[in-house]
């Protein structure tokens, strides 16, 4: 096909120009959260880090209560998504392998709670923490953000368990295993990179919630980084070195394992919802 | 098929009629009832998660509106019903047919820009070179993968009154009133940052779907097209566009119903301020419900949003349903 110097030109340039576009306020968190106060708050803006400093680093991760925060954040997220994993597994087993009355409605059940309104019930989850007296506590915060992920790991996972050969197992089984044995030893190494990039998605999502986290904690001993990390103006007032560094520390982890799973970002987050 | 409300699954219950789950053969009467049994079994905790984490919030949401409870109520724990009092205050207030209105005009502004662009941008990526996609690819993942939380606060960074990039851009170009701008002082500046935040951060999602989606065309199609003596328009629309139909209507409605659920960049950028001018109905449920104490007005305002949403859901779930017919 041959083409005109403009019609191959033109794709190339709004490309660079739509790549500036996506990709500027990233590197803009990273320049200010590396430059130093006098470069941030200069009349004409220096786009390059050239004299890079970790001092917003330190204001940031010296903040009241940073490592709390961390911890918090760390915790409930693993918890949330190791226990949706094991949840999830089973139930994915049985709608992969079964025929069974009502697995249609399963799934659609489930396809709806994957769907779930969760930004707008938060008053009355509030009102069920706070009848269970465990406002300001990190229990109900892992239960939530478990159930959160718990549909998308479902109807993921359940992808993944099919597409492991039923002749494996069935040969397992005929070699003396139960199917539970013929689960764990055969199905279970082949569904790892499966369980992998299911739990990173669900670790994203936990990682980011802010809504929840909102209502349910006000006090600092049992907050998450989302929840420091948007009321930066009461934590750091104007200073937006520091604020930058603390959104970069908050979203490198993420961003390192978006980049890592593109892949099957494509085909995963939409959970077989979407289709090509 | 239309598609039903949560419907709690029952359990066991249901097993006893089904007798004929269960690979391997009836060996005994026992062993295939024991068989038709484990699906249900392990599907059992994830349902009762369900129930329990999703099923109960929702139902208390729906008790909560029925009820009078603001603060003194709250606090004495006492449980005041009031009938439909909350839905009545509510569909009566012009707060909340104009909180509605404005929710629907937000969510169409951004759902066609981020159809339309994304769209652009996908078939923009199916055209591009190899080393050229992997750029803007790149360019669009850390976009998608950006926090909701650290992008809201990197363009409050972007927009800022004092030293912000785009302020300082805007007067370079020649329109000095803009040097000192306060972008969060008026509805629609607000709404255009918010605006642009989230078309910025939906676009990715469409446009690396739509890419995926044009490289399963089978190249044969193009060439029967062009040997049939169509142009570069023709193929594209007798060809590419039928093709990626269903997929666009599929992601139109997802966009729908996560924009018009948004809460976090809405709520983050400015609070759904100046004067409560920005705040969409999700925002708006939790203003009035937490931030001013009117719990059960709150939980009527979010019931009401909810069947917006379910009947939004609802219809997503059919066209994908659809599609995926003889798969489940």
């Amino acid at each position: 096909m041959k083409r005109s110097l403009f019609g191959r030109l033109w794709p190339n340039v709004t490309a660079v120009v739509l790549f500036v576009g996506f990709v500027f306020p990233v590197y803009w968190m990273f320049a200010t959260a590396f430059k130093p106060t006098g470069d941030i708050i200069s009349e004409n803006p220096v786009w390059f880090p050239t004299h890079p400093t970790f001092e917003h680093f330190k204001t940031a991760t010296h903040a009241d209560h940073f490592w709390t925060f961390v911890t918090n954040s760390v915790t409930v997220t693993v918890l949330a998504v190791v226990f949706s994993l094991i949840i999830a597994l089973a139930g994915s087993f049985a709608l992969a392998r079964v025929r069974f009355k009502g697995r249609r409605g399963f799934i659609v059940a489930f396809m709806l709670a994957q769907m779930a309104p969760w930004e707008v019930m938060i008053i009355a989850m509030y009102m069920i923490v706070r009848d269970a007296s465990m406002l300001n506590s990190l229990v109900p915060l892992t239960l939530f953000y478990m159930m959160m992920i718990l549909p998308f790991t479902l109807l993921t996972l359940r992808g993944f368990v099919a597409a492991v050969p039923k002749e494996l197992e069935e040969s397992a089984m005929v070699d003396g295993c139960t199917r539970a044995q013929a689960f764990r030893r055969v199905i279970l190494p082949l569904l790892a990179p499966g369980l992998m990039s299911t739990s990173l998605f669900g670790f994203i999502t936990a990682w980011n919630e802010f809504p929840l986290v909102l209502v349910l904690n006000k006090e600092a001993h049992a907050q998450t980084l989302p929840l420091w990390l948007s009321s930066f103006q009461t934590v750091f007032g104007d200073d937006w070195g520091a604020t930058m560094a603390a959104s970069s520390l908050f979203a490198l982890p993420i961003l390192i394992l978006f980049v890592f799973l593109q892949r099957r970002a494509v085909s995963g987050l939409t959970a077989g919802a979407v289709k090509g | 098929m239309t598609v039903q409300t949560e419907r709690p699954p029952s359990g066991p219950a249901d097993a006893r009629k089904a007798d004929d789950g269960g690979p391997g053969g009836p060996t005994s009467r026992a062993a295939s009832r024991a068989g038709a049994l484990t699906p249900y079994l392990l599907l059992l905790p994830a349902c009762a998660a369900t129930v329990l984490l999703l099923g109960w919030p929702l139902l208390k949401d729906i008790l909560l509106s029925f009820q009078n409870l603001n603060m003194a109520q709250l606090i004495q724990h006492v449980t005041e019903w009031n009938g439909i009092d909350n839905y009545k205050e509510t569909l009566a207030s012009e707060d909340f047919w104009r909180v509605t209105l404005r929710s629907i005009i937000f969510t169409a502004v951004n759902v066609v820009l981020v159809m339309v662009l994304g769209t652009l941008v996908g078939l923009l990526l199916a055209r591009l070179g190899k080393r050229m996609r992997f750029t803007l690819m790149i360019g669009l993942v850390l976009a998608w993968a950006m926090p909701p939380v650290a992008a809201t606060t990197v363009y409050q960074w972007l927009f800022a009154q004092r030293f912000g990039v785009v302020n300082w851009v805007l007067d370079k170009l020649g329109w000095h009133s803009m040097a000192d701008y306060s972008w969060t002082s008026s509805q629609m500046s607000t709404f255009f940052v918010v605006t642009l935040l989230i078309v910025w951060m939906s676009i990715p999602f469409v446009a690396i779907n739509l890419y995926a989606a044009t490289t399963t065309i089978p190249d044969e199609l193009y060439e029967a097209a062009s040997l049939d003596g169509a142009g570069v328009w023709r193929s594209f629309t007798t060809v590419t566009m039928p093709f990626l139909r269903p997929f666009l209507y599929a992601t139109t409605f997802l966009e729908i119903i996560w924009i018009f659920k948004a809460f976090t960049q809405v709520f983050t950028f400015n609070g759904g301020g100046p004067d409560r001018l920005t705040e969409t109905l999700p925002v708006y449920a939790y203003i009035e419900g937490v931030g001013n104490q009117h719990y059960g007005m709150g939980a009527a305002i979010a019931v009401l949003t909810i069947l917006i949403l379910l009947g939004l859901t609802a219809y997503y779930l059919r066209v994908v349903l659809k599609q995926e017919e003889d798969e489940l």
